[in-house]
């Protein structure tokens, strides 16, 4: 019997439309950091408050499998992340409330390095590998938190990436590959700990980098049967610039030509989702069919793996992917705004934040679809939609009962009704927008919009919907999530705006 | 169909405290201001109440749950106090039901009070409360200016109104309202103010600004009522009854049905066409002397002269800013400073409303007397445009 195919079969992905100046940053910062002034170049990639490792790996599943309401195929879902919002409650279990997934779906939460995107995708390729799935989804997404006047606050990006696994239509073939695993402590975070802390920069690149890596690099190429001078894009996260990664490549025997782009200068590093960030850029920008890529993430030692792109890989060209998400970008040049969106500014939110946001989980879970997945209902009767689902229909001219079957709202076509831009109640991101959206199909839900500007939006326009979060409740920990509406007319005039700034 | 409330309550007497930043005060003194008013006016002892209803919105601010606060603070003979709670409608509410026990022949006397001890919060604008476990799970968080101030993006959407010409129109809604305010000796905000400083002032929720936005205020109004026979029986004169009392309840139609398009209220006109045809009126713009309607902010009394059939489907911004509802208009409008400059203490309003009716159907409006007002219509909302409950009510003078 024929060694059976087992590869990437789609990918998606996304990075936050907000762009935080470095400039900014390092201007804010030069009175005690003038060393980071040299640093002030770029700009890196800043999740709104609303966003979190959860709904980022979301948006980039939701870019992967496209609008189709049926996604009983996946089968596996894989999410790796060190900044999972919850240590205990299964993040990826929230995701995949967030995707409508089905209940069979094994979703596992891979955590506590660097490559826990590759580890998850190891473990992916594994599971459809020995046949125990078939459609095993994979994301990577990390919202990493900074302390101010650091390094790492100008060089991390926020952002996820999406890939799935499986035998049909494969895009890009696995070949083989390995994992080092090296307890080498260039940074940690302790359990109880916000930030990273990390060790000396120059033993971190001399020792770790250095040494590990070409050890992995070897190990992948053999189990993968592939000569190092056959890898045409050698895709490794890693900010101690792209000369380092050149010669890092030229070391192992790779052509320093195939290191490709770590996005330092446009989006900045976004931690465990980084390799398949790369890794999704790289599909979408330089490879071609036949071409061998090695993917690597290092981290409490290093993974290595090696694909081998296919003619199908056209079957992706409508995704958005990472560089559609870096195309879609806002400049954000108040670094106190990024400084309190991180938590990092003890301000007066009013006293109108003072309500307790205690969520009853009763009432979150007799309701999970509607709450997590944007399920509202449809009569089967008389063909109305509405939101929220209910026993007797809203239908004016027949309210008929128990006749909704469930209906899916958040990949539907939909636009304001009407709006405000509220300035009194409290807001994260002032002012408040929220209002009645409505469904082409039918139904409309009153909500909360996002990633929207005061002046940018009204009555007719177009809106898509976001997962995000939408409240925190500080004194338990806990977080809730909904759906948000999101201008879509207002971000595209906004991000033209942006590029023509470039 | 019911015959109807028609003529058959009369109002024998009706208090209203001052309204505004009662420092001084506390729920338990504005309804005894409101109270003692009331019954002087009715000529009554307490031991001739037969029921209460009393109304109040926010209880955990005010005055706790219960029909006992009421009881209490005004000492009544341990007689019957319910308590009713219908959002920013809690007053008409309150009314209704001492109306109907007088209607059924259950009370002769019956007593209503409604309350808002809104400046105990530590801010200004209303309190933030929870909608129950499941809807701080989806609904913005969002505030009562914010959920108004989108009848003004559909409204303008609808009938093709500019951004500009629509502020305009209801900043002479305000304009009006405090020139009216400004001769209410008991309004909480007496202040002039002009368009320009309308449209120019800070921005709340777009596009309503500061003076689109109705005070947030302390205050108590009673109302005590009886037959029409009893009233007269007691030498009343000018009797003053109750021509109809409607309250329309939204079912989710507007905020879950697409046949709603964001612009009007739907409840309004159900409960206004109801009202007008307990009362007999058939040309509401002919024959309504005066009104208050819920004016908790601008766009809404200029999309309520439509959802009343006083201004036509798309003409309130002319009948606006042509001095229609003015007080030298031909139907005025917040004579008494409405919401926006009188006070919005939540549970009192309806009765508030009803107040300022009376007083000028009994001629007794001092500076503010209109000429020879025979129906008065109140108008009382609770909730947000896309889910609310809607009262209309109108009174006049016996027989008319």
């Amino acid at each position: 019997m024929a060694q059976q195919t087992v590869g990437l079969t789609a990918f998606g992905g996304y990075i936050p439309r907000l762009r935080l100046q470095r400039k900014a940053v390092a201007q804010a910062n030069a009175w005690v950091a003038p060393n980071f002034l040299g640093k002030g170049k770029g700009e890196r990639s800043m999740a709104n408050w609303d966003e979190d490792a959860v709904t980022m790996a979301v948006e980039a599943a939701r870019d992967l499998l496209g609008p189709d309401d049926d996604r009983s195929h996946v089968d596996a879902l894989y999410f790796g992340s060190t900044t999972m919002p919850f240590k205990d409650r299964l993040n990826s279990g929230i995701i995949a409330a967030a995707l409508t997934l089905s209940e069979q779906v094994r979703a596992v939460d891979v955590a506590s390095t660097q490559r826990a995107g590759t580890s998850a995708l190891m473990q992916a390729l594994s599971a459809v590998k020995a046949g125990e799935a078939k459609h095993a989804l994979v994301l990577a997404s990390d919202h990493r938190k900074t302390k101010a006047v650091t390094a790492q606050e100008l060089d991390f990006g926020d952002g996820a990436a999406a890939v799935t696994v499986g035998t049909d239509n494969v895009i890009a073939t696995y070949l083989g590959g390995a994992s080092l695993t090296v307890d080498f402590v260039d940074h940690f975070r302790g359990g109880t700990e916000e930030f990273d802390y990390n060790w000396e920069e120059r033993w971190i690149r001399d020792e770790g980098f250095a040494k590990i890596v070409p050890r992995a690099v070897k190990a992948a190429l053999e189990k993968s049967g592939v000569s190092a001078g056959d890898i045409k894009h050698f895709v490794m996260p890693c900010s101690f610039g792209d000369k380092f990664v050149q010669q890092l490549a030229k070391r192992s025997g790779i052509a320093p030509e195939a290191a490709r782009d770590t996005l330092a200068a446009n989006c900045g590093e976004t931690g465990a989702a980084h390799s398949l960030v790369m890794l999704v850029h790289t599909l979408q920008k330089e490879a071609k069919p036949g071409d061998k890529v090695m993917v690597l993430h290092f981290g409490g030692g290093c993974d290595a793996l090696v694909f081998e792109v296919t003619d199908k890989l056209s079957s992706q060209a409508g995704k958005r992917g990472i560089v559609g998400s870096l195309a879609n970008r806002t400049e954000e040049t108040n670094y106190l705004k990024f400084l309190t969106f991180n938590g990092l500014i003890e301000w007066e939110k009013g006293m109108r934040a003072e309500q307790d946001k205690k969520t009853a989980l009763t009432t979150l879970y007799r309701n999970e679809d509607m709450l997590m997945g944007l399920v509202g209902g449809r009569c089967t009767e008389t063909g109305v939609i509405q939101f929220p689902r209910s026993r007797i229909s809203v239908n004016p001219n027949n309210h008929t009962v128990d006749t909704q079957e469930p209906y899916k709202f958040a990949e539907k076509k939909a636009k304001i009704l009407s709006w405000s831009a509220d300035f009194l109640s409290f807001s994260m991101n002032p002012p408040n927008h929220y209002g009645m959206v409505v469904f082409e199909e039918g139904g409309r839900i009153m909500m909360d919009f996002t990633d929207v500007e005061a002046g940018t939006v009204d009555s007719g326009m177009e809106v898509k919907l976001v997962f995000r979060i939408k409240e925190f409740d500080e004194k338990r920990g806990f977080r809730r999530y909904f759906w948000k509406a999101v201008p879509v007319a207002a971000n595209a005039a906004k991000s033209q705006t942006g590029q023509a700034a470039e | 169909m019911a015959a109807g409330i028609k003529d058959k309550v009369a109002i024998l007497g009706m208090g209203c405290s001052k309204f505004g930043e009662r420092w001084d005060a506390g729920p338990e003194e504005l309804m005894v201001e409101a109270y003692l008013e009331a019954m002087q006016d009715a000529g009554i002892e307490p031991t001739q109440l037969d029921a209460a209803w009393f109304s109040t919105h926010i209880d955990e601010i005010g005055t706790g749950k219960g029909g006992t606060p009421l009881s209490v603070a005004l000492r009544l003979p341990n007689i019957a106090v319910t308590r009713v709670e219908n959002f920013c409608a809690s007053g008409s509410e309150a009314f209704r039901g001492a109306v109907y026990a007088v209607a059924s022949g259950a009370a002769d006397i019956a007593l209503a009070v409604g309350v808002e001890k809104l400046k105990d919060t530590g801010y200004g604008g209303l309190p933030v409360g929870n909608m129950g476990t499941l809807n701080p799970q989806w609904s913005p968080s969002g505030s009562a200016p914010g959920n108004f101030a989108q009848l003004a993006s559909a409204y303008r959407a609808k009938h093709g109104v500019s951004k500009e010409d629509l502020k305009r129109a209801i900043a002479h809604v305000s304009v009006k309202s405090h020139a009216n305010g400004a001769k209410n000796p008991k309004a909480h905000l007496r202040n002039e103010v002009t368009e320009d400083q309308v449209m120019n002032a800070p921005m709340i929720a777009e596009p309503l600004g500061l003076f689109d936005c109705c005070g947030v205020s302390d205050g108590a109004a009673a109302v005590i009522v009886t037959t029409p026979e009893i009233a007269k029986a007691m030498g009343k004169k000018d009797i003053v009854t109750v021509k109809a009392m409607q309250l329309s309840v939204s079912n989710g139609l507007e905020s879950q049905h697409n046949s709603w398009d964001g612009s009007y209220f739907h409840t309004a006109r159900i409960a206004a066409k109801k009202a007008y045809k307990e009362a007999g009126i058939d040309n509401p713009r002919e024959e309504v002397s005066m009104m208050e309607v819920h004016d908790c902010f601008s766009i809404t009394e200029l999309v309520t002269m439509e959802d009343l059939f006083i201004s036509p489907e798309g003409g309130a911004v002319k009948d606006v800013m042509d001095g229609f509802y003015d007080a030298d208009g031909k139907v005025p409008c917040q004579i008494d400073g409405g919401l926006k400059c009188f006070g919005h203490p939540i549970g009192a309003s309806g009765l508030r409303m009803a107040y300022e009716m009376y007083l000028q159907l009994q001629g007794r409006a001092g500076e503010r007397q209109l000429a020879n007002p025979k129906i008065g219509l109140t108008h009382n909302l609770g909730g947000a445009p896309s889910q609310n409950v809607c009262s209309v009510t109108i009174i006049g003078a016996q027989g008319a």
